[in-house]
């Protein structure tokens, strides 16, 4: 390893180093609350080293840095995804104050797994050979998982071996898929497997083509697990509803962001000559999952799931985009499609992250998930069910929020590649979604609170953290140029 | 010169007042009877605003319309949505108008809404309201301006249903809501029309957006080398963008919301009939003008919809009653003319009279406020001879009354000059009917104005809330009318008035002087507000002496029937009873709107319709969103009995199936 190379991982190994502070001050820290202070205040150092990676990336004329023998590649693009994974994590440990409150022991290791999947989702997204995408993969799923059963009840425990499980089998396929496509190119870098790729293929190689096909369509599956689309999403509303909020919130939108990231990256990188019709694939599956998705979500009565099946309809928006960006990559495309994507993911982020602060805030009020407890929640708490009201209203879509604009981008990208039919669809769903997130908030202004005891307040860093990213919802649909600014910036470095 | 952060600082400033009274005073003072501190920043907020306005305008005169392409707000299907500034001398002087009637009212509020619980919030709501009529004439791309412009709608719907708990004012702000959004679909169709024909503006290097590019493919249009917006088309847009003007400026067939908004509090009634809401619709005509001069049947249109609409809106004002209402009818009524002008080419002439007319009326509402604040009562049948315990309002008053009615040398009697004058001299047949149509206006307006004003001041005094109380019998048992104090308004409220006296008495001749007046050159803001090279006739004294001589005239039957007493005007009602009574019903259009079309249009057809759909279509589909959910629920549910192999399977299936369709695929 060069000087340079320590360079390129200073905001992993400066996340990995906090995370390890954090657990060791957890011996000597009595007020717990303390830790969590200190990774909030800690993540500026990863932070900043990644400003400084933005700035030497945008000083260099190819605008990127490769190092650790080509494993890491440091662009635009993935300082993007690191910036949106070290932001949610802040927010994120800001606003789980309340909820590590009432975990009796455990919290600074609470603290420090969050930080170790981050760790593991910023390398994700610049990982560009074989064995690094897995490992990083491998880094951010775990801590997740272990996260997944901390509360130690039986749904908690369920939800954490469901996952275990699952995710298991995906790295599986996902480790085939990589084997076959090793096979095939003889390399494990994504930039040689491209070229290789572009040979045609050679007939004395025994059922190359199907092999290579073979092999994509498995690492697709395997990639399929952690963005939630249809047919790999069948864990996720057992796990939203059973795993601790705080850790849902993380799954639902760094991990899905760190997915997108590894996807696109293989895609552009590894196999844009492939002659496979992947924007029908991609298109099909988003179709499905959005349709499947919302039609579930309407008759969920615990939120969780609620969210987890929004989650799921909300993938199948994203792939919309994904199946823009493919019917581009053959032709080189421009940066609309990718651009669309990048921005709906970002949006998407801070609207999910509204979405669950409000409702760790609102479920230590009532004491659960149960949606009709949210009755009258405006009168118990107008900031908490403001919030929710924002991060729901941008869900749908509806002006002035982030999501309307990122689904403005998305469906007009996708018109744009001659996928009209799957705007219309995307629409459609979009209309359909309004019932369920707009009843909940109606039963949040429009009904009597069920019952008006006094609850203690929500803690100040979580109200803190709900403001920024309800403001920030906001912000991005009021002036879109805040995002498009870095995610036009994130998209040159994958096109032509 | 302004600059661009000047300009954005006139809308700006009102937002932070807006943004400190909603977000810092409400929370702390809400339970302080007067926090005035709102009412202050509010005012100085738009003082500010004024001076900046003033600032722009001088800007304009020397230098030109300030153009400022800003920023773009989204980029869509290859086309750029900026948000941009477009400050030319239409925008200048509306901005002046705005914030100075604003300022006026605002102080004049202070005193008025003195001890009402809502103190905090209506200046919130009028600073919302402010700053969204002043980001609407300075929006330079057309859908900035449309989204101000349902941002005014929002203000008024706020402030008309300000006492929300009065089930009144609630229905006149939902009333007021829904009929301008009517006006207002028709404009989103225009915008989109413009949007989808994007391809053709591109073509020539304009963004379709842009107001100042669709200004400039206006004479291309009407050249016939614009394709797209060529024939029918511009025809379209132009009445889609009526449509909307219609709406906000309660013409007729969209008038019926605004006798209705009298509901909310008299200073909001100023704003809106003076400056903002009303006015906007009007401004939206001239600030597509081009388009409408592109388009020789959407002129006739607008201009046949604003005669008509001055004449009908004045016989209303005839018989009606309540002050407000009848200032309301007024206003309905000067609008037309306003518009009518438009129709006829006259721009200048236009605005010209919403220059002057904000001044007179803004005054007369703020009177009738003053009138309000002594007897409890807006009915004028229980006014009358006021004249001698309040001479301030009174003076006030009939400077406004003389304004409106269009005498010499009362600001009013310009601007609306300028008007007939350009009708009489227009070559066709669709000039003569509007210049027939606005002198009937004339007289009309000159007898209800002075109508008005005899009731009210002259005479004996009629009782006020007490009288108004007995007279509606007993249902007001146990809630006694307060004793009216007739007395003259506070300095807080006559000085404002006393500002707008001045403006409704010089302001016509000093901004358009026949000749050179000291500094002002003639014809000053005919040259300043017309397109290039527009031509400033000069005033036409015989039809000037013509129209003036009419109004003398119906002031004198006013003053026959109205000013000893109500016993002559009585006579005459009687004997047109029924014209009375359909004048009264508002020649039944309410009720047609509310009876035939609301109850039975909406409620029993389409809302059968509705039903029909939700019970058969959209249940169904719930339904069967049930039903997949419960049996997908069954079998998700035996795997929550700690089956994850359901999932796997499920996930290496999902994956084979992908596999095998491609293989079948390629």
């Amino acid at each position: 390893m060069t000087v340079q190379d320590v360079y390129l991982l200073s905001p992993e190994i400066s996340l990995v180093g906090l995370a390890l502070l954090v657990m060791a001050m957890d011996l000597f820290v009595k007020r717990k609350a303390v830790l969590f202070l200190m990774a909030v205040v800690g993540l500026a150092l990863p932070v900043a080293l990644s400003v400084m990676l933005w700035m030497d990336v945008q000083a260099e004329p190819g605008g990127r840095l490769v190092g650790v023998y080509g494993a890491l590649t440091v662009d635009k693009f993935a300082l993007f995804f690191k910036f949106l994974v070290l932001g949610s994590a802040a927010l994120l440990l800001a606003a789980s104050l309340d909820y590590a409150k009432r975990l009796t022991r455990l919290q600074g290791e609470f603290v420090g797994l969050i930080l170790l999947s981050a760790t593991g989702m910023t390398l994700l997204a610049a990982a560009t050979e074989l064995i690094s995408i897995y490992v990083s993969l491998e880094l951010t799923a775990l801590p997740l998982i272990a996260m997944c059963a901390f509360l130690g009840s039986s749904r908690s425990g369920e939800a954490g071996l469901k996952f275990l499980i699952l995710s298991g089998l995906s790295s599986a396929l996902l480790l085939y898929g990589m084997t076959l496509v090793y096979g095939f190119t003889g390399s494990t870098y994504l930039t040689e497997i491209g070229e290789a790729m572009k040979n045609p293929l050679d007939p004395s190689v025994p059922f190359g083509g199907l092999v290579i096909l073979v092999g994509v369509v498995l690492m697709v599956a395997g990639f399929g697990f952690k963005i939630s689309s249809v047919p790999f999403q069948m864990w996720v509303p057992d796990v939203y509803q059973g795993a601790p909020t705080p850790v849902v919130a993380f799954l639902s939108v760094a991990s899905k962001a760190a997915g997108f990231a590894v996807l696109l990256r293989v895609f552009y990188v590894a196999f844009p000559s492939l002659e496979m019709d992947w924007a029908l694939l991609f298109a099909v599956l988003a179709a499905i999952s959005m349709t499947f998705g919302n039609l579930v979500a309407m008759v969920q009565t615990n939120v969780k799931r609620l969210l987890g099946y929004s989650s799921i309809a909300h993938a199948g928006y994203l792939m919309v985009g994904l199946a823009a960006v493919a019917s581009r990559i053959p032709n080189g495309g421009e940066t609309s499609a990718l651009g669309s994507l990048l921005f709906y993911l970002g949006a998407y982020t801070v609207t999910n992250l509204a979405a669950f602060f409000a409702i760790i805030g609102i479920a230590n009020k009532i004491g659960g998930h149960k949606i009709d407890d949210f009755a009258g929640m405006a009168k118990r708490s107008p900031l908490l069910a403001a919030g929710l009201t924002v991060a729901l209203v941008s869900l749908i879509g509806i002006p002035p929020t982030g999501l309307f604009i990122g689904k403005i981008f998305l469906f007009s990208a996708a018109v744009e590649s001659d996928l009209a039919w799957l705007a219309v669809v995307g629409v459609v769903n979009s209309v359909v979604s309004a019932y369920y997130y707009l009843k909940v908030a109606r039963l949040m202004y429009m009904a009597e609170p069920a019952s008006d005891e006094e609850t203690p307040a929500s803690s100040i860093s979580l109200r803190l953290a709900l403001i920024v990213s309800a403001l920030a919802v906001v912000a991005v649909g009021v002036a879109p140029r805040i995002l498009t600014w870095a995610t036009d910036a994130a998209a040159s470095p994958l096109l032509p | 010169m302004i600059s661009e952060a000047g300009i954005w600082g006139i809308f700006l400033i009102p937002v932070g007042a807006l943004a400190i009274i909603a977000l810092v005073i409400r929370p702390l003072l809400r339970h302080h009877r007067t926090p005035v501190i709102a009412g202050l920043i509010t005012m100085g907020a738009l003082a500010a605003s004024l001076v900046l306005s003033v600032w722009a305008l001088v800007s304009v005169m020397e230098d030109g319309p300030l153009i400022y392409d800003g920023v773009t707000w989204l980029t869509v299907a290859g086309m750029e949505m900026r948000v941009g500034l477009m400050v030319d001398s239409l925008t200048a002087i509306m901005l002046v108008v705005v914030t100075g009637v604003s300022l006026t009212v605002q102080v004049y509020s202070h005193a008025y809404m003195k001890g009402d619980t809502g103190y905090v919030r209506y200046f919130a709501f009028m600073s919302l309201f402010s700053a969204a009529m002043i980001g609407l004439v300075i929006a330079g791309n057309i859908i900035q301006l449309y989204v101000m412009w349902e941002l005014v709608g929002l203000g008024s719907y706020l402030l008309i249903g300000f006492w929300f708990h009065r089930p009144a004012a609630a229905a006149a702000a939902k009333k007021a809501f829904l009929v301008t959004r009517i006006g207002d679909f028709g404009f989103l169709l225009a915008i989109l029309y413009l949007f989808f024909n994007r391809g053709a503006f591109i073509e020539q290097g304009l963004n379709p957006l842009n107001i100042v590019d669709i200004q400039a493919a206006a004479p291309l249009i009407a050249a016939g080398t614009f394709a797209a917006l060529g024939g029918l088309g511009v025809t379209w847009v132009a009445v889609g963008i009526f449509a909307g003007a219609v709406g906000k400026s309660a013409q007729f067939p969209l008038h019926v919301w605004l006798p209705d908004a009298m509901e909310g509090p008299t200073p909001v009634s100023a704003l809106i009939h003076a400056a903002t809401m009303v006015a906007a619709g009007v401004f939206l005509i001239a600030r597509f003008f081009p388009i409408f001069q592109a388009s020789e049947e959407a002129m006739a249109a607008v201009a046949l919809v604003g005669a008509f609409t001055a004449v009908f809106a004045a016989t209303m004002a005839l018989t009606s009653n309540d002050i407000k209402r009848v200032l309301a009818f007024s206003t309905v009524s000067q609008l037309g003319y306003m518009v009518a002008a438009l129709g006829i080419g006259a721009y200048g002439p236009a605005i010209f009279h919403l220059f002057t007319h904000a001044f007179f009326k803004a005054l007369l509402f703020l009177g009738a406020g003053s009138v309000n604040h002594a007897t409890g009562v807006f009915d004028m049948r229980y006014m009358g001879g006021l004249r001698k315990v309040m001479p301030w309002t009174y003076g006030l008053m009939l400077i406004g009354s003389l304004s409106l009615a269009g005498i010499f040398p009362f600001a009013g009697f310009w601007s609306k000059d300028e008007i007939l004058g350009h009708a009489w001299r227009g070559p066709d047949g669709l000039d003569a009917i509007v210049f027939a149509l606005l002198i009937a206006g004339v007289a009309l307006t000159a007898f209800y104005t002075f109508r008005m004003f005899y009731m009210t001041f002259h005479g004996e005094f009629r009782g006020g809330a007490e009288a108004e109380q007995k007279a509606q019998g007993d249902a007001a048992v146990g809630n006694p009318a307060p004793k009216p104090h007739l007395a003259e308004s506070s300095l807080v409220m006559l000085l404002p008035m006393g500002a707008l006296a001045l403006g409704a008495a010089a302001a016509g001749y000093l901004v358009n002087p026949q000749v050179d007046l000291l500094d002002i050159p003639a014809h000053w803001f005919s040259y300043f507000v017309g397109p290039e090279g527009a031509k400033a006739p000069p005033l036409n004294s015989g039809l000037a002496a013509f129209a003036m001589g009419l109004s003398v005239l119906f002031i004198g039957i006013a003053s026959l029937t109205h000013l000893k007493g109500r016993g002559a005007g009585k006579r005459v009602e009687r004997a047109v009873q029924p014209a009375v009574t359909a004048l009264n019903r508002r020649y039944y259009i309410d009720d047609l709107y509310e009876g035939k079309v609301v109850k039975t249009g909406f409620y029993r057809y389409l809302g059968g319709f509705l039903d029909w759909f939700d019970q058969q279509i959209v249940d169904a589909l719930v339904d069967a969103a049930g039903w997949l959910s419960r049996n997908l629920g069954w079998a998700v549910g035996r795997v929550q009995t700690g089956q994850a192999q359901f999932y796997a399977i499920g996930a290496s299936l999902g994956a084979l199936a992908i596999l095998v369709t491609y293989l079948i695929w390629s």
